[in-house]
């Protein structure tokens, strides 16, 4: 029966004694040709359909009835006649009409006035501003819960977090500062060396390491590994409702999730901050003995340019590198959208903040010690 | 029931033969051997955590059998270079357990991209293909709609919205009705039977709902996670009156007595 070559789609609109017939043929595929249409789509449902010469269809031809059916549609039409259509056809429209078109549904997304995408960007920045903030007073209330024994770290979890973000951080830190400690060292002799002065690349290596680059280098690295990880984790724990699993077993999020993370990170930055800067000084030192100083005499040289204070500096400020770093993470992460995407965009905005906040803060104790001519 | 052959008769869709699942040493499921005919609803049951899941990632490839091979429509799938399956797996149509939706596509998005990829369609056809998909399964004027914006049920509609996209010739359900209400489960039942009968598509079903079963299936595997093989094949209501394995018998009356066909003579 069929020829050749297949019949093209077509849809052809007529009139029979004032009613409108659609009358269909052809081979509907989606890898065929595209429907023919013939006449003007009358602004109305086809009272009838003719399908005497309508071969084989697949979704096409359903697809093609019900997006004129629904642009035709007005509130309060009951059913569409559907005369005329083989039985599986007819089935499948019946299917597909049994559930009308959800129209709230369809006016949900209007695109917004300039004006009104500017004032909500506006309160969407405070709103973020009050969250950071109320973050920021439900941690400190943990830890005053935690410092009253009202609150305990679960022994277990707080290891694993401890484990996680301090000896496992090990080997990048190691390697990153080590590197930092060469490049110092290097651009400190090109200059130095024109003056006679290489031995001082110990005093540049040492003091740089201490006080910015050991302590700063570390926060961005942990803002990488760890804050990423806890904001990933929250997130995910979010998205397949755990968190709510926690609460209604009367377990408060913040002291069984945030709390362990916070101090974990509070604690570890330091640790990772010296160590951090004593490879720095040694990655100065193998420069320092490629150009001709002695270890000994390199190691001297940087005991004598930092001192106490110096020394105490970055440390000092790790800890609150630490505690920003473990809050941007845990904050994104238990504000983190049900779906994989919101856990994807949680993560980048926990290392986004976390950095940004890390170089802000630096920025202020610079300052602050610049005053204090420390 | 019939026993193993080498020869698949020529219309079976599907034809596992011999096969053995396992995870490492651990053995799932050993020696299935069954067939699925054409137009067949056919259903895979059997207790949880029996492996019926596992069957079905190794009937859509995504899992490669430790013994014994998968043939559709005659041709031995397991054989074939895992590169070279994109033929076969363009013909299934595959609903995951939880909808499985890429939550950074709306609805509309989901469903689209693989008619984008495997067809020459023009966008307003795409538009007019998806909704009348999404009305399919009650979902019309969801299009915009983020997955993480709409129900479990209704995650799980627009699952099967996408699975059936390419107006696939082998459609996979897992546990399409869990989560639903009874009604919706039961529109849903009449969704598959009505594709079936238009599209010409053969259905397997992962499932453990009884009255799904019952209304829809004309042919079925139970797995018997006691012996670790297949326990039964057949048409489900068959199985129930007179499996001569009595853990069939008893899955299928979930348990309760045994008293002749309801229909007929009921205790007062």
């Amino acid at each position: 029966m069929p020829p050749k070559e297949l019949p093209p789609p077509s849809a052809c609109w007529k009139q029979e004694d004032g009613r409108v017939v659609l009358e269909l043929s052809g081979e509907w595929r989606r890898d065929g040709p595209a429907p023919v249409i013939e006449g003007m789509p009358p602004d109305q449902a086809p009272d009838r359909y003719a399908t005497d010469a309508l071969g084989a269809f697949d979704s096409t031809l359903p697809a093609f009835l019900l997006a004129h059916l629904r642009s035709v549609e007005k509130p309060g039409d009951s059913a569409f006649p559907l005369d005329g259509l083989p039985p599986d056809l007819h089935g499948l429209m019946e299917l597909a009409l049994a559930v009308p078109e959800e129209s709230e549904a369809g006016k949900k997304k209007k695109p917004a006035s300039n004006l009104r995408t500017l004032g909500k960007r506006a309160l969407g920045i405070w709103a973020s501003f009050l969250s950071v903030a109320e973050f920021i007073g439900l941690s400190m209330l943990s830890i005053g819960r935690l410092l009253t024994g009202r609150a305990r770290l679960r022994g277990r979890d707080f290891w694993m977090i401890l484990q996680e973000c301090g000896p496992q951080a090990l080997p990048i830190v190691t390697l990153i500062s080590f590197l930092i400690g060469l490049i110092l060292a290097f651009v400190g002799n090109v200059q130095l060396a024109s003056f006679g002065a290489s031995l001082y690349v110990a005093d540049l290596v040492g003091i740089a390491m201490v006080r910015e680059m050991g302590v700063v280098m570390t926060a961005i690295i942990l803002s990488g590994r760890t804050g990423a990880a806890f904001a990933a984790h929250l997130g995910s724990m979010k998205a397949n409702e755990e968190i709510d699993a926690l609460k209604t077993f009367g377990f408060d999020p913040f002291d069984f999730l945030v709390l362990p993370r916070i101090i974990a990170l509070v604690l570890m930055m330091p640790l990772l901050t010296i160590y951090a800067n004593v490879v720095g000084i040694l990655g100065g030192m193998l420069v320092g003995f490629a150009v001709g100083i002695p270890p000994v005499l390199y190691w001297n040289e940087t005991l004598t340019a930092i001192d106490l204070t110096t020394a105490s500096l970055g440390v000092f400020k790790s800890v609150f590198f630490g505690a920003a770093i473990a809050i941007s993470g845990c904050l994104q992460g238990m504000h983190a959208g049900n779906s994989s995407a919101a856990v994807g965009q949680a993560t980048t905005r926990a290392v986004v903040a976390a950095i940004t906040a890390v170089i802000v803060l630096d920025s202020a104790f610079a300052a602050i010690f610049t005053v204090l001519d420390i | 029931m019939s026993g193993p052959s080498n020869n698949p008769t020529p219309q079976a869709k599907i034809a596992v033969r011999g096969l053995t699942m396992a995870y490492g040493d651990f053995v799932v499921m050993r020696d299935l051997d069954f067939e699925v005919m054409e137009k067949d609803i056919f259903i895979i049951m059997g207790g949880s955590g029996c492996g019926k899941s596992t069957l079905l990632r190794h009937l859509i490839g995504l899992r490669e059998p430790a013994k014994g091979s998968i043939l559709y429509e005659g041709k031995d799938f397991t054989a074939t270079d895992p590169a070279e399956r994109g033929a076969f797996i363009n013909r299934f149509g595959v609903m995951y357990q939880s909808g499985a939706l890429w939550s950074s596509l709306t609805l509309a998005e989901n469903i689209a991209l693989p008619i984008e990829e495997n067809t020459k369609l023009s966008p307003k056809a795409i538009r007019d293909l998806v909704s009348y998909k999404l009305s399919l399964v009650g979902l019309s004027g969801y299009e915009d709609y983020y997955p993480a914006d709409i129900s479990g049920g209704m995650n799980k509609r627009a699952g099967i919205a996408r699975a059936m996209a390419l107006d696939p010739d082998i459609l996979f359900l897992d546990e399409p009705g869990a989560g639903l209400d009874p009604l919706s489960s039961r529109r849903l039942d009449d969704l598959i039977l009505r594709l079936r009968d238009s599209l010409g598509s053969t259905v397997v079903i992962v499932t453990h709902e009884l009255a799904s079963i019952f209304a829809i299936a004309n042919n079925s595997i139970f797995l018997d996670t006691a012996t670790r093989t297949q326990g039964a094949t057949g048409d489900p209501k068959e199985l129930r009156d007179h499996s001569d394995n009595p853990a069939v018998r008893t899955f299928l009356r979930r348990g309760e007595e045994e008293s002749p066909a309801p229909a007929t003579r009921s205790p007062s």
